[in-house]
């Protein structure tokens, strides 16, 4: 059996016996006895290499590909060594959220720093902690901007599909009415949006670049919103958020993302991280942990976890959020990988899958029975359309061991090319495609 | 201690990709950001000592005693940190076709029997992100259950007074008024009060038992019938159940839906706050309304994930915290049917021999055995020397220690709440006691020491009200 307490069959009897008990169970007398069970119907317990072998044996069963041209909502960057390496440091696994705030200052620092490029990412004045995943960091962002008279959820057509379900699912409990704005060429329909800006709308979140890889025309909507006194939320893709313009520059009022291409696993999902940046207006209604900068007794400066009259267990029933763990450990490696490549790095990988989106979607294009299902400008995230089932070209694919596009029907194909798909592999892709056509 | 900022020079870079190889393409001028990206630029052997710097100025539970209560800061088996790193774990999409993740599937699956098996639940989703989390996607199944039933009435949910404050929280983003009943003499549910409470606006009950006074609930059977008679549900915050695994279950109790706190319970790290896992386990009652995207086993033994009849829908993206969940099921698998209830009563007996130490010295707000913690009251020093629970706290970091959790629950004044965990030896909880001894006649002998504590630390007492105050939350640049 596995075991690694430190508590011995003696120190059990010298224990019991200071609590004047015979036997350890009696610890349970409060425990009426029908409901106490006898014995768990699950596995007996293992050393350590026979688990070893049973979880190895279970992660054989999945597929790593050679290469991935999928995005949808996950990314294929490169990680560099010094980031797992910083963040499987013990001290910053094994500690919990810093409630002491003198004996994690270390901790603290590293949130005050992750906030600050979080702000410097999407330029706006103030960032929390981190909420889960970028589906409830825009959830998070829709109830900030709630209101008795404006209770009306505007979303684009063309944001993340599982986006708009836990945005839905969210509003659903509480009634709020979430209203979706049709797209138009795979970009928000910009004249729709303008006439669907009733009084009882509390804001609209747009994703950037939007779900099909589409840049939005996200300058325009700000001032739209701005015009109308209705709340911008903005959705971004932190890498591609390295060089177009930030959700300051387009007047949003609150700006969320997904954070996994920072330097986070594919991980079937998760952990993931969600960020939250704001305008100063919002100070008291951004959900969640917040560090903020101050002295000691001696005028030293120091860091503590901040503005908690917003949070539940000081507000209990009225608090701006439930939230309470977050991604304390996934912000971390988002700093971590951040700082290793520092801005020219970022902007070399954003750099990159740009330019090896485009020449991707130019290979495939030049198959005369693919062509780009939108017109617009796109950024390393791209649709084609075929006369050809999707699912053949996947399969294909498969067979060669690469993870192609993401199928969404059986002609669509939404196709992600990142720093991690040399040219090589690509023009192999599109001579693969090619075949198969 | 420099922020990485001002660590920062224009100019250093560390290479890490090979040179474009394929022809560039510029994104559109009109496109582009004018805002600077101010992030640091250092070269990779000052980060890794700007971070061990940091690291040094962090205490974890590999570092020392962390009694934080409700918090179960338990040693985490490093082998369920190596099995979340496996490539083939790591590696893989969320949206790669269901046949090439049988095995992440099967992690799901296993980690859903095994955990039903010990909570006495029939399914478990692993979708929500955290505790909290879990406790908003429970309250949208209860009321989607009452909706499907065109019982609208019930908009309370009831909560005992020593309750989370995320079970209120929770129940207000659900749009549930929350009803506070009283806790009786020994810190429990009082069946008489709730029965006044009850009714046919009731939509449930959350309750963690044992509770955050680490009482176990003698009149748990009873409290979930008086909720059932009454039409409503009965939701169980897992937070505590590190006392109880393996010895009893919330679904014996009378428990339709509960949560679990993975990275407490289950041995995953907490990483300064988070990623948690946060898995809902319900009653077959309640199965059709779980999350979407629930993975199952067909007939032909292959895994896929499917959509509930009436889903409350998607509380996030994917399936959940992945890793974190092989985590927790590394260590069931590791611990197995013996250990399981080994760590808890291991857990329950270094809480009362403790308990039992510290008596000596300070009042326990509910004497009497207690389960996995338990809580002092430090109201009678304040009012005989001025010295607060803060002040404690502040003067236990001076013996490189984590303070207990402070001023919760708020039905005990001057509240520390300390949960040792089963992973803590005789020798360091004698060690505690002594210190704490040792903290109580300094109380008494010089309570300003106490009271401008902590002194051996990188910074002395921190200034919060300033920080509420004059907010800096974000490091200014020139």
């Amino acid at each position: 059996m596995g075991r690694y307490s430190p508590i011995t069959t003696s120190d059990q009897e010298l224990m019991l016996a200071k609590l004047g008990l015979s036997s350890i169970d009696d610890l349970y007398k409060q425990v009426s006895k029908d409901l106490l069970i006898d014995g768990l119907d699950i596995p007996s317990g293992k050393s350590e290499m026979e688990v070893r072998q049973i979880m190895t044996d279970l992660a054989a069963k999945n597929k790593v590909y050679r290469s991935i041209f999928r995005g949808a909502g996950a990314y294929n960057h490169y990680i560099p060594a010094l980031v797992k390496q910083i963040v499987s440091k013990e001290e910053f696994l094994t500690t919990y959220t810093p409630y002491q705030a003198e004996i994690s200052q270390g901790v603290l620092q590293s949130i005050f720093e992750y906030q600050t490029m979080i702000c410097q990412l999407t330029g706006m004045e103030i960032a929390n902690a981190s909420i889960y995943d970028g589906a409830t960091a825009a959830a998070e962002a829709v109830n900030m901007t709630m209101t008795r008279k404006q209770n009306k959820i505007l979303i684009s057509e063309t944001v993340h599909p599982m986006t708009i379900e836990t945005i839905q699912t969210y509003a659903n409990s509480v009634n709020n009415e979430v209203i979706i704005v049709p797209q138009k060429d795979g970009v928000t329909d910009v004249e729709k949006l303008a006439a669907m800006l009733e009084d009882d709308v509390a804001c609209f979140v747009l994703q950037q670049p939007n779900y099909f890889g589409q840049i939005e025309e996200a300058e325009k909507i700000g001032a739209l919103l701005k015009e109308n006194k209705q709340k911008f939320i903005m959705s971004i893709n932190p890498v591609a958020g390295v060089k177009l313009k930030t959700p300051f520059e387009c007047q949003a009022d609150i700006a969320t993302g997904e954070g996994q291409p920072l330097g986070l696993d594919l991980a079937f999902g998760g952990p993931y991280l969600g960020f939250l940046a704001a305008s100063k207006e919002f100070l008291h209604k951004i959900p969640g942990r917040i560090v903020g900068e101050t002295e000691d007794t001696e005028g030293k400066r120091g860091y503590v976890l901040t503005l908690q009259a917003r949070e539940q267990h000081i507000r209990r029933e009225r608090a701006s959020s439930n939230i309470c763990s977050n991604q304390a450990h996934c912000a971390l490696t988002a700093s971590v990988y951040m700082t290793v490549m520092g801005p020219e790095g970022l902007k070399d990988v954003a750099r990159q899958c740009y330019s090896k989106t485009h020449y991707l979607a130019d290979a495939l294009t030049q198959i005369p029975t693919i062509e780009l299902k939108y017109p617009g400008e796109f950024f390393h995230e791209f649709v084609t359309t075929s006369t050809k089932p999707a699912i053949d070209i996947l399969e294909k694919l498969d067979e060669e061991n690469i993870l192609g596009g993401y199928p969404l029907n059986e002609t669509d194909i939404l196709w992600c090319a990142t720093e991690m798909n040399s040219k090589e592999d690509i023009d192999r892709l599109a001579s693969i495609v090619k075949e198969v056509m | 201690m420099k922020l990485i900022f001002e660590k920062s020079k224009h100019g250093i870079k560390n290479d890490m990709l090979p040179p474009l190889d394929v022809p560039e393409v510029e994104l559109p001028t009109m496109l582009q950001r004018k805002q600077a990206l101010n992030l640091p630029e250092v070269a990779q052997p000052d980060i890794t000592r700007h971070y061990s710097a940091l690291a040094k100025r962090t205490h974890g539970a590999n570092d020392g005693f962390y009694p934080l209560g409700s918090c179960t800061m338990k040693y985490n088996p490093k082998l369920n940190d190596e099995m979340a790193s496996l490539p083939n774990f790591t590696k893989i999409h969320p949206l790669q076709p269901v046949e090439t993740v049988q095995g992440a599937l099967e992690v799901f699956a296993l980690a859903e029997k095994y955990l039903c098996e010990i909570t006495g639940m029939d399914k478990m989703t692993f979708q929500p992100a955290a505790g909290a989390h879990g406790e908003l996607t429970g309250l949208m199944i209860i009321k989607a259950y009452h909706t499907a039933k065109k019982d609208f009435k019930r908009n309370k949910i009831i909560v005992p007074d020593s309750a989370h404050g995320t079970n209120p929280a929770s129940a207000s983003m659900v749009g549930y008024k929350t009803v506070n009943v009283p806790s009786d003499e020994n810190g429990c549910v009082d069946p008489e009060e709730l029965r006044k409470v009850v009714g046919d606006d009731t939509a449930g009950i959350m309750l963690t038992n044992p509770n955050t006074l680490g009482k176990y609930e003698e009149n748990i059977s009873e409290v979930t019938k008086i909720v059932h008679d009454a039409g409503g549900l009965n939701y169980y915050d897992g937070a505590n159940l590190n006392a109880v695994m393996g010895v009893v279950r919330p679904g014996d109790m009378g428990f339709d839906v509960i949560h679990l706190n993975l990275h407490k319970t289950f041995s995953t790290p907490h990483g300064g706050g988070g990623p948690g896992s946060g898995p809902i386990g319900v009653k077959n009652i309640l199965e059709p309304f779980l999350p979407n995207d629930h993975p199952v086993q067909e007939t032909s033994g292959k895994f896929n994930l499917m959509k509930p009849e009436q889903s409350i829908g998607r509380v996030k993206g994917f399936y959940g915290h992945f890793l974190v969940d092989v985590r927790a099921l590394t260590y069931i698998l590791y611990l197995g049917a013996e250990g399981i209830p080994h760590a808890a009563k291991t857990a329950v007996l270094n809480a009362n021999y403790l308990m039992e130490g510290l008596k000596e010295f300070y009042k326990v707000g509910y004497p009497g055995i207690c389960m996995h913690e338990f809580v002092l009251s430090l109201k009678d020093i304040k009012k005989e020397t001025g010295v607060t629970a803060l002040d404690v706290a502040k003067m236990i970091l001076d013996y490189d220690m984590y303070p207990p959790t402070m001023y919760f629950p708020t039905i005990v004044p001057e509240a520390l709440m300390i949960e040792p965990t089963e992973t803590e030896s005789k020798e360091t909880l004698d060690e505690v006691i002594r210190i704490y001894g040792e903290i109580h006649e300094t109380i008494y002998s010089d309570p300003e020491k106490v009271k401008s504590a902590p002194h051996r630390m990188v910074v002395k007492r921190l200034d919060e009200v300033k920080a509420a105050r004059q907010p800096k939350l974000a490091y200014q640049f020139d």
